[in-house]
C-alpha cells in the first residue's frame, strides 16, 4: 500500500505549483487554472486522510470543494469573458482601473 | 384672604411683553411696539396695585406656590413667591417707576432704529427684577439676580456698535461675576448648614442661634459673602467701577436699572437677610463701613465730573452707600425708605438729564450746556425738585429718608454720622453744581466747535436742532409724576409710619427702642445740622458756579495733584487694570494661550495628526493594487503561520 506521506508530498507539490503559477503568471486564465490546481492539491490531501483514517468526512469535504470550484469556474470564466470584451486583454497588470 | 392673589402674573406679564416684542417687534410699527411694551408693564403695575388693595396686613407674609423646580433628596427649591411688606414696597417701586420710565422711553428712543429691541429688553428686565423681589427662596432670587444682570448687560451695550458701550457692558457683567461668586458661596454655606434656601426655613433655623459677638462664625461668613454679592450688584467699594461706565447705555436705562431699581437689589437682599445679619455684628460692621466709605468716596469723585450722567452715576453709588450704611447700623427700614425715595428722585434726575441731553442734541458735557433754564423750563423745574430732594432740603423726599439714616447712624456710631453729614454736604454741592452748570449762566453750546448736532447749525442732524428745545409731552409727563413723588414721597416716613409698616418684617429691633428713648431734641438738632449742610452746599455751589464762575478753576489749580487724582476717579480703574486685568491678560497670553493652548493642546492634536499621516504614507505603499503582490503577501503570511505551527509542533 502506498504510504500516506507520498500522497501528502504530491499534494504539497501540486499546491506549491498552484501558488507559484498564481504568483508568477500574468494571464488571468493561467491564474485561474493555478487556483484550480491549489484546490485539487488540497482535495488530494483530504481524500488521502479520509482513506487513511477510514473516515468519510474528508470525502464529503472534497465534494463540497468541487462544487464550490465548479461554481467559481462558472462565475470566474464569465468575468474573464466580460473583461476581455471590454479591455481586450487578459493581462492582470493592465486590469487596474480601481487602483488609486 | 378669599382667594389666591395670583402674584405670578406680575413677573409673567412683562415677560410676555418681552417675548412679543422680541419675536415680532422687528416687523411691527413703532406704535405697536410701544403699545405692547407699555400695556404689559402697565398691566404689571395695575396687578401690583390690585394686590395692594386686596391684601391686608393680616395676610402677610403671603406665599404662593407656582411650580416644581428642584427636588433633590431633602433639598428643594420651587418656583414659589413670597410677599411681605418689604417685597410690597419693592414691588410698587419697581412696577411704578418702571412703568413711568417705559412711557418716557417711548419719546426718548423714538428715533432709534432698534426701538423694538429696546422695549423687549426693558420688559425682560422688569420680569427678572420682579422675580428677584418676589422669590421665596435664595435660588429663585439668584435667577432674578442674574437675569437683571443680563438685562443690564444687554442694555448697557444697547448701542453695541460703539466700542465703549460694548466694553462697558462687558465690564459690568464681569465685575458682577466677582460679586456673584461671593453670593453663590454664601448660598452654598446656607445649604450646607441649614439644608434649604427657603427664606422662611432658613430664617426659622437662624432665629434661635446666638449673636456672634466678638467671634466670627458661620453667620458672619455667610453675611460677608452675601455682602460681596451685594457689593457687585449695588456698586459698592471695591466693585463699584462698573456703574459709572454703565452710563454708556441709553438714559432711560440708566434711570431704571442703574439708579432706581437693579442697583438697589443688593440693599434689598441684605435687608431680606436681616435675620442673618442681625446675628453677625461683624458682618454688619463690614456693611456699614463699606457703605459709609463708598458714600464719601463716590461723592468726592462726583464733584469733579463734567459729564452730566457721570455725576449722577457717582451720586447713585454714593446714595447706595447711604443705604448700606443704614443696613449696617441695623436700620433696615431706613435703608429701604431711602431706597424708595432714591428711586423717585434719582430716576427723575436721570430722566431729566436725558431730557437735557435730548434738548441739546446728544451733548453730555455740562461745560457745553448752561442757561438752559429758559429753553426747557419743565425739565428745569422737575430737575430742580429732584436736586432739592437729593440734597436733603425739607420737605422733599430725600430729606426724610436721609435724615432717618443719619439719625440711626448717629445712634449706631457717631463716626458714621459724621461721614454721612460730610457726604450730605458734598452731595448737595455737586448736585447744585450740576444744576447751575446746566441751567444757569449763558448757553455755551454754540461756542464749541461740536460736530454739528449741538450747535445752531440749521437742521442737518436727525432732530433738526436749531436751539435747545423742550422734550415732547410723553417724556415730560413721567418727569412731572416723579417730581410729585419726589416731593411727597418722603411724607410716608413722618412719625416713623414707614418704619411701623415694615415692622412685621424687620421687627422692632433694639436700635429702635433706643431711638424712642433718645431725646427728641438731639434728633431735632441733627435734623438742623443736615439741613444746614444742605444749604451750605447750595450756597457754595451758587458762589462758585453762578456768582463767581472764574473761581472753580482757581481752586482746582491750587489743589493741583489732588484735584487731578479726583478728576481721574482716584485712578481706581488704572489700579485695577494694573493689579488684576494686566496680570490676567498677561498670564492668559503667555501661560494659557501660548503655553497650554498652543504648546500642549494644539501640539498634541497636530502631532497626532502628523504622526498618523506619516505612518499611513509608509503603510499605504503596501496597497499597490498589484494583484500578485497581494497574493504573494497572503502566501508569505500563510507560510509564516505554517512555519510557526511546525515549529511549535516540533518543540
Amino acid at each position: 500500500m502506498v504510504p500516506l506521506s507520498y500522497y501528502l508530498v504530491l499534494s504539497g507539490i501540486l499546491f506549491a505549483c498552484g501558488v507559484a503559477g498564481f504568483l508568477i503568471k500574468r494571464n488571468i486564465i493561467t491564474i485561474f487554472m493555478s487556483i484550480e490546481l491549489m484546490l485539487n492539491g488540497v482535495n488530494l490531501s483530504f481524500v488521502a486522510f479520509a482513506a487513511h483514517w477510514h473516515s468519510l468526512a474528508g470525502q464529503v469535504f472534497v465534494f463540497f470543494v468541487m462544487v464550490v470550484a465548479a461554481a467559481e469556474a462558472a462565475v470566474g470564466l464569465a468575468i474573464i469573458i466580460a473583461v476581455y470584451r471590454t479591455r481586450e486583454t487578459l493581462n492582470v497588470d493592465q486590469v487596474n482601473l480601481l487602483k488609486l | 384672604m378669599t382667594s389666591s392673589l395670583n402674584l405670578w402674573l406680575i413677573p409673567v406679564l412683562p415677560l410676555a411683553g418681552a417675548a412679543i416684542n422680541g419675536f415680532l417687534g422687528k416687523k411691527s410699527s413703532r406704535t405697536a411696539v410701544s403699545a405692547i411694551g407699555l400695556v404689559f408693564s402697565g398691566a404689571a403695575l395695575a396687578w401690583a396695585l390690585s394686590v395692594v388693595l386686596r391684601v391686608s396686613a393680616a395676610d402677610l407674609p403671603y406665599q404662593e406656590y407656582v411650580a416644581h423646580w428642584i427636588r433633590s433628596g431633602s433639598f428643594s427649591a420651587d418656583f414659589a413667591l413670597y410677599l411681605d411688606q418689604l417685597s410690597l414696597v419693592m414691588l410698587l417701586v419697581v412696577t411704578g417707576v418702571g412703568f413711568l420710565i417705559h412711557i418716557y422711553s417711548v419719546g426718548y428712543m423714538w428715533d432709534d432704529p432698534s426701538f423694538y429691541r429696546f422695549f423687549s429688553y426693558l420688559n425682560l428686565f422688569m420680569f427678572f427684577m420682579l422675580t428677584l423681589i418676589l422669590a421665596n427662596n435664595y435660588l429663585l432670587m439668584f435667577i432674578g439676580w442674574e437675569g437683571v444682570g443680563l438685562a443690564s448687560y444687554l442694555l448697557i451695550g444697547f448701542w453695541f456698535t460703539k466700542d465703549s458701550a460694548a466694553s462697558a457692558g462687558k465690564k459690568a457683567f464681569i465685575v458682577n461675576r466677582i460679586g456673584d461668586f461671593g453670593f453663590l458661596i454664601g448660598l452654598f454655606l446656607i445649604i450646607q448648614h441649614f439644608g434649604s434656601l427657603d427664606f422662611t426655613k432658613v430664617f426659622t433655623q437662624v432665629q434661635p442661634l446666638a449673636v456672634e459677638n466678638g467671634s466670627a462664625g458661620l453667620l458672619t461668613a455667610i453675611g460677608i459673602l452675601l455682602m460681596v454679592g451685594a457689593c457687585g450688584k449695588s456698586a459698592q467699594i471695591p466693585l463699584y467701577v462698573w456703574l459709572p461706565d454703565a452710563m454708556e447705555g441709553p438714559t432711560p436705562v440708566s434711570a431704571l436699572i442703574h439708579a432706581a431699581t437693579m442697583v438697589t437689589a443688593g440693599v434689598y437682599m441684605v435687608s431680606r437677610s436681616h435675620v442673618i445679619f442681625e446675628r453677625a455684628p461683624m458682618a454688619l460692621m463690614v456693611v456699614a463701613v463699606i457703605g459709609t466709605l463708598t458714600a464719601l468716596f463716590a461723592a468726592t469723585i462726583g464733584i469733579t465730573q463734567t459729564d452730566i450722567k457721570k455725576v449722577l452715576a457717582y451720586s447713585t453709588v454714593s446714595q447706595l452707600g447711604y443705604m448700606f450704611m443704614a443696613c449696617g447700623v441695623g436700620a433696615f427700614s431706613a435703608g429701604i425708605f431711602h431706597l424708595m425715595t432714591h428711586a423717585f428722585f434719582k430716576g427723575l434726575l436721570f430722566l431729566a438729564a436725558g431730557s437735557v441731553i435730548h434738548a441739546v442734541g446728544g451733548e453730555q458735557d455740562m461745560r457745553k450746556m448752561g442757561g438752559l433754564r429758559s429753553y426747557i423750563p419743565v425739565t428745569f423745574a422737575t430737575m430742580g425738585i429732584a436736586t432739592l430732594a437729593i440734597a436733603g432740603v425739607p420737605p422733599f423726599a430725600g430729606f426724610w429718608s436721609k435724615d432717618e439714616i443719619l439719625w440711626k447712624a448717629y445712634q449706631g456710631n457717631w463716626v458714621f454720622w459724621l461721614v454721612g453729614v460730610i457726604t450730605a454736604f458734598i452731595t448737595s454741592f455737586y448736585m447744585f453744581r450740576l444744576l447751575f452748570m446746566t441751567f444757569f449762566g449763558d448757553y455755551r453750546g454754540t461756542q464749541v466747535d461740536a460736530h454739528g448736532h449741538s450747535t445752531s447749525a440749521h437742521g442737518h442732524d436727525a432732530h433738526g436742532h436749531g436751539e435747545p428745545h423742550e422734550s415732547p409731552m410723553v417724556m415730560l409727563v413721567p418727569l412731572m409724576i416723579l417730581a410729585l413723588l419726589s416731593i411727597v414721597g418722603g411724607l410716608v416716613g413722618i412719625g416713623n409710619r414707614f418704619e411701623h409698616f415694615l415692622e412685621p418684617v424687620f421687627g422692632s429691633g433694639a436700635t429702635e427702642a433706643v431711638g424712642e428713648a433718645a431725646s427728641h431734641s438731639t434728633e431735632l438738632l441733627l435734623m438742623g445740622i443736615s439741613v444746614t449742610v444742605a444749604v451750605l452746599g447750595f450756597v457754595l455751589a451758587y458762589v462758585l458756579y453762578v456768582s463767581k464762575p472764574y473761581l472753580p478753576q482757581k481752586i482746582a489749580d491750587s489743589f493741583g495733584g489732588l484735584y487731578e487724582a479726583v478728576v481721574n476717579k482716584y485712578y481706581v480703574d488704572e489700579l485695577y487694570a494694573k493689579l488684576f486685568v494686566k496680570p490676567l491678560v498677561d498670564g492668559s497670553t503667555s501661560i494659557l494661550w501660548q503655553g497650554v493652548d498652543r504648546k500642549v493642546i494644539d501640539d498634541t492634536v497636530n502631532n497626532a495628526a502628523d504622526g498618523a499621516r506619516h505612518v499611513s504614507d509608509e503603510v499605504r505603499q503596501m496597497q499597490s493594487g498589484n494583484l500578485r503582490s497581494y497574493a504573494g503577501w497572503i502566501a508569505a503570511g500563510s507560510a509564516v503561520v505554517i512555519a510557526y505551527m511546525i515549529w511549535m509542533g516540533v518543540r
